[in-house]
């Protein structure tokens, strides 16, 4: 007996992808199978690990217990999609790196998308705010303590780029105001200039 | 492991959905959080899953005077964040602030919730302990199910095979009342080894409690001596042992739970403010 197969489409990361599976293809088996993206995670494939997390719709879920023709209508962010376009780690991904925030990295792909999620809603959380965002995720290696690090440091990088970016935005704006000035300057003087000159024509002619 | 073969429907119209359900052995698919497990685990093989995620309407979380009505396909996380919920009802975001962890509220549904009837969950203990109800339509109409008839044994509820439950309702809580919950699982998210919902009301004191019994059990206290109450509990629920935890831990969960949550509960009714 051959098994219907479901046309569907799955925007991940931002691109649309077409594909056919049966409706029982969990979404984390179409991420990694039928669209070859194995950042995703799986573990337990029941819910408890936390290793296959994905956003979807910008909110933590398990991509294991979502089946992939129901996943259609939401937009998926992968391990895959977190860095910038440039591929600068992303505040998360970087704090993990440098507080060795994992060992063999089973886990991670999960626990960067949850806390991405996590920093998003609560952008410098306690230290047991920071433990309370991971809890529902399992790492076998690193015990922890790493981890929370990692998120109180990702929290630190967040707020360290906000703050450049604001920085360049206000070196940005300034340059703009002044050359507005000066092209507002220049509308002035040559206003200015043309009255006097027509002054100055007035003036031969009287 | 996989989930065997099923045929899948996602019907944007509740009278497709219930006429769907027609379908020998099919099962409707809400947030996924318990079912799909099941499949996975092959404890459940459906023909046919009816996803009622596309029916419009369902979401709505509907707060009155008289009490909160969720819809089907309100997620826990809705629920938890309501501070309309949390003024009528406080007992509802108490109770689902220990349901598993917020990357499984995020899709797991209430409605889902009491339709699975698990006895070691939050939500059905909540809505036995108010006198709450679940709203059902199916090929012979729509039925109001009081919580009392709601949980039939393990995992098993009133809740008909061709039948989508549509909404719940958790009545507020009266003016002058109390509320209070509390379980001890190994660890935060987990299922509870034992939990306790008490609902004080004058001198009406009631206690609801989970993973004590095949289903969501509520006990009378009204009348017995604080010092008396953990006994009185005891005499009427029968906690078994299992791999979580023996029957003897579990009876000690039930003495310090029982204390707990009628004390805070009548503070609670002390309590300024309502
Ligand atoms: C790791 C993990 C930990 C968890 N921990 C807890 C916990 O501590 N406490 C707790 O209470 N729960 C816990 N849950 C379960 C979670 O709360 C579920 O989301 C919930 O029990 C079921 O809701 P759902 O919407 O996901 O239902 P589904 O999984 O979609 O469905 C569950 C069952 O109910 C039926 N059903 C669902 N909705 C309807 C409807 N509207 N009409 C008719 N039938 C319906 C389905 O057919 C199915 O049989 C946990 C889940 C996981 C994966
Ligand atoms: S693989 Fe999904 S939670 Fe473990
Ligand atoms: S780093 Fe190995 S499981 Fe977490």
């Amino acid at each position: 007996m051959s098994e219907t197969l479901h046309e569907i489409r799955l925007r991940v990361n931002g691109i649309e992808h077409e594909l056919r599976v049966p409706a029982r293809r969990l979404l984390s088996d179409a991420l990694r199978g039928e669209l070859g993206m194995t950042g995703t995670h799986v573990g337990c494939e029941h819910g408890v690990c936390g290793a296959c997390t994905i956003l979807v719709d910008g909110e933590p879920g398990r991509s294991c217990l979502m089946l992939a023709v129901a996943a259609q209508d939401h937009e998926i962010t992968t391990v895959e999609g977190l860095a910038e376009p440039d591929g600068t780690l992303s505040p998360v991904q970087q704090a993990f790196a440098e507080c060795h925030g994992l060992q063999c990295g089973f886990c991670t792909p999960g626990f960067l998308t949850t806390v991405t999620a996590g920093l998003r809603r609560d952008p410098c959380p306690t230290h047991e705010r920071a433990r309370d965002m991971i809890a529902g995720n399992l790492c076998r290696c690193t015990g922890y303590q790493n981890i929370v690090r990692a998120v109180e440091r990702a929290a630190t990088i967040g707020t360290e780029r906000a703050a450049t970016l604001t920085t360049e935005r206000a070196a940005t704006v300034g340059t703009e105001r002044n050359a507005t000035i000066d092209t507002e300057r220049a509308a002035t003087i040559s206003t200015e200039r043309a009255a006097a000159l027509a002054d100055r024509g007035s003036g031969v002619s009287s | 492991m996989k989930p065997a073969p099923f045929d899948y429907v996602r019907p944007d119209r509740l009278a497709d959905a219930v006429a769907a359900l027609a379908t020998p052995e099919s099962k409707v698919l809400a947030g996924g959080q318990s079912l799909i497990p099941l499949l996975s685990m092959r404890l459940a093989a459906p023909s046919v899953l009816v996803d009622i995620n596309g029916l419009p309407g369902l979401d709505a979380i509907t707060v009155t005077g008289d009490g909160v009505r969720v819809g089907a396909l309100a997620r826990h996380t809705a629920m938890l964040e309501s501070a309309e919920v949390a003024r009528v009802q406080p007992l509802v975001p108490m109770a689902l602030a220990h349901v598993a962890h917020a990357t499984i509220r995020n899709r797991g549904t209430t409605v889902g919730s009491l339709v699975h009837a698990d006895a070691a969950a939050e939500m059905p203990v909540v809505l036995a302990l108010l006198g709450g109800s679940l709203d059902v339509e199916g090929s012979s109409g729509r039925r109001t199910i009081g919580a009392a008839e709601l949980f039939t044994g393990p995992m098993e509820s009133a809740v008909g095979p061709d039948e989508v439950a549509v909404s719940a309702f958790f009545p507020a809580l009266r003016p002058g009342a109390g509320v209070a919950f509390d379980e001890i699982a190994r660890r935060h998210g987990d299922y509870a080894l034992v939990g306790a919902a008490a609902l004080v009301e004058g001198e009406r004191v009631r206690v609801g409690y989970l993973s004590v019994s095949d289903v969501p059990t509520v006990v009378d206290l009204t009348g017995v001596a604080p010092d008396d109450r953990a006994d009185a509990a005891l005499e009427r629920l029968d906690p078994a042992g299992d791999i979580h935890a023996t029957a003897a831990y579990r009876r000690t969960l039930v003495r310090v739970l029982t204390d707990r949550v009628v004390t805070a509960a009548i503070d609670d009714a002390r309590g300024a403010g309502r």
